[in-house]
């Protein structure tokens, strides 16, 4: 803070002022964030010990939506496995994405920035159109076969890729990469390039630079690109309902179905709140040095 | 370092490069391809060429109506967002106040978890209390989920510049509001308007919230999900996403353009 702010708290006629402006500032955001953040997380809380979505039930709490979630071992190894499909996605997402940052930032010189805007150009395009690109791809009609068979490599139509977990998997690895991408740039092009230098001026070999230097200085960007993969991908549900099949569900499923067709809304909300603090244990535990402006893509 | 080292004319790293592109763009090359084809099934061989599905686009009312609510929610919904982000990042960057870590954190914690938890919690509040859903309430999850985004663009702007030139605003007889408007808001364009096209293009292809807020009224992505189900619509939504992905291509170069402009001026003032 500057030294004329500094002068005017002094004086309590002019700090009046300025925790007027704050408020006037914070109130709109900070009543709207209340009003439709705050408060739905609160009542989905109250949702979660209600007896039954609607009727009289719904004004008799209970845990036992609770109780049924603990004792409910699918729910848990659902979550279990969406946990898993979204560490490998991410971690995926993570070794495709890291050479081409690296690639951009070390390599590509002075038209990186271009280079990059190339690898996200595709995913400015609609989220649902590239899941059907890959559902249209991986289709038993789909393109791969039907190439395939028009071209006489193959004689029918080869096991059907579709509706697998493998095919959720590649799905959300081409849907993330880019992103992926991004926060391992920003990272690689925060080192400061005379770090090198001097580890070259040292006697560091190339793939100590890499390993010694380079590498520990991009983990944050690596972090950041990871979580912003890992954190959607825990409760994702479109892609699994449209290439996942009875093998690719997810724990999202599991949620959507609650709300959707089942309309147990106080099961729904104990899942939805036990996702959300794994989420948020999982982000904070592995997430301490990373910017939330890298996690952003800002 | 670098420039001593000859480079190859196509190194490993520029066909690893090459490749990744390949794989991004293909599927969706591929799409519009057969967006062009004059079969209702995605299949090879290739058919004719036609351009009837997209002429098919302009008869079909249910989903220009929900391309218009798209549009209504997410110019709405980016307004709010844009302009409580930008009053929340004047106040996070321009001072310190009590709870202003607390604020930091709700302010972006929907950043950190997922969405369907957002719609979900969304749906029981307005069932809680009789509001009916609409697109109003899509709206409203559409403003949570870019506010972080928002702020923080615009909060990067205004670190990049000095308090002095409000300072001199002020000392030129601007009162503090007079300052905000005249001083602080046009320095901070750029951002304001990356932070309003970013809010759009993500609200545009929202699905996941929408989904559990969407009334009687659909939005584009709602829309499009609902005839995904009917493979014989599937020509005519490749189509209509094919048009929106180069309608989105262009507003978000235009943002990219804008960011960057935004920070080279930042640079030259500093």
């Amino acid at each position: 803070m500057s030294t004329r702010s500094e002068a005017l708290l002094a004086r309590p006629a002019a700090q009046l002022e300025v925790r007027q402006r704050i408020t006037v500032l914070l109130t709109p955001p900070g009543l709207w964030l209340l009003l439709f953040f705050v408060i739905p997380l609160g009542v989905m809380a109250l949702f979660s010990f209600r007896a039954a979505s609607f009727g009289a039930q719904r004004q008799v709490f209970t845990l036992e939506h609770y109780q049924r979630f603990l004792a409910d071992t699918s729910a848990q190894r659902l979550l279990w496995r969406s946990l898993l499909i979204a560490l490998e996605t991410s971690l995926i997402c993570v070794v495709l994405a890291f050479p081409l940052a690296y690639f951009l930032s070390f390599r590509a010189g002075p038209s990186r920035l271009m280079l990059l805007t190339i690898l996200v150009i595709p995913s400015w395009t609609s989220f649902l159109l590239r899941i059907l690109a890959w559902k249209v791809l991986l289709g038993s009609s789909g393109i791969f076969n039907s190439l395939l068979l028009s071209l006489g490599w193959i004689e029918e139509a080869a096991p059907i890729l579709l509706f697998s977990r493998g095919a959720v998997i590649i799905t959300l690895v081409y849907i993330w990469v880019p992103f992926v991408a991004l926060p391992i740039f920003a990272g690689l092009e925060r080192i400061n390039r005379h770090l090198l230098e001097a580890a070259e001026d040292l006697g560091s070999r190339p793939w100590q630079i890499f390993l010694e230097v380079i590498l520990p200085l991009s983990l944050p960007g690596v972090l950041a690109g990871f979580l912003s993969v890992f954190i959607p991908t825990v409760g994702e549900y479109v892609t699994p309902l449209l290439v996942g099949g009875v093998d690719g569900i997810m724990y999202g499923n599991l949620v959507q179905d609650q709300f959707a067709r089942a309309l147990n809304w106080p099961l729904g909300s104990v899942m939805s709140l036990v996702m959300m603090l794994v989420v948020l244990v999982l982000t904070f535990g592995l997430g301490r040095g990373v910017k939330v402006t890298d996690l952003a893509g800002v | 370092m670098q420039a001593s080292r000859a480079r190859p004319l196509v190194s490993f790293g520029g066909l690893y490069f090459g490749l990744a592109a390949a794989f991004l763009y293909l599927p969706i090359l591929l799409l519009i391809l057969f967006s062009f084809n004059d079969s209702r099934t995605l299949v090879f061989p290739l058919r004719e060429f036609t351009t009837r599905w997209y002429a098919e686009l302009l008869h079909s009312p249910e989903l220009l109506r929900s391309l218009g609510n798209s549009l209504w929610v997410g110019l709405l919904s980016s307004l709010v967002a844009t302009l409580l982000g930008t009053m929340a990042a004047i106040a996070i960057v321009r001072f310190r106040f009590r709870l202003q870590g607390l604020f930091m954190a709700v302010s972006t914690i929907p950043l950190v978890i997922p969405s369907v938890v957002l719609g979900v919690a969304l749906l029981l509040v307005f069932a809680q209390f009789g509001v009916p859903l609409s697109l109003l309430a899509v709206g409203i999850g559409h403003t949570i989920l870019n506010i972080p985004y928002a702020m923080l663009i615009v909060a990067a702007r205004l670190a990049g510049f000095s308090n002095h030139l409000e300072e001199a605003g002020m000392d030129l007889g601007l009162t503090y509001w007079g300052t905000l408007l005249r001083v602080t808001l046009p320095i901070s364009a750029p951002a304001l308007l990356a932070a309003f096209l970013s809010s759009f293009t993500t609200s545009f292809d929202e699905f996941a919230v929408a989904f559990f807020l969407v009334g009687t009224e659909a939005t584009l992505p709602v829309y499009l999900y609902s005839q995904l189900r009917f493979p014989s619509r599937l020509p005519l939504v490749v189509a209509l996403t094919a048009l929106v992905m180069v309608t989105s291509i262009l507003i978000v170069l235009g943002t990219e353009w804008l960011q960057r402009r935004s920070l080279s001026t930042r640079r030259r003032s500093a």
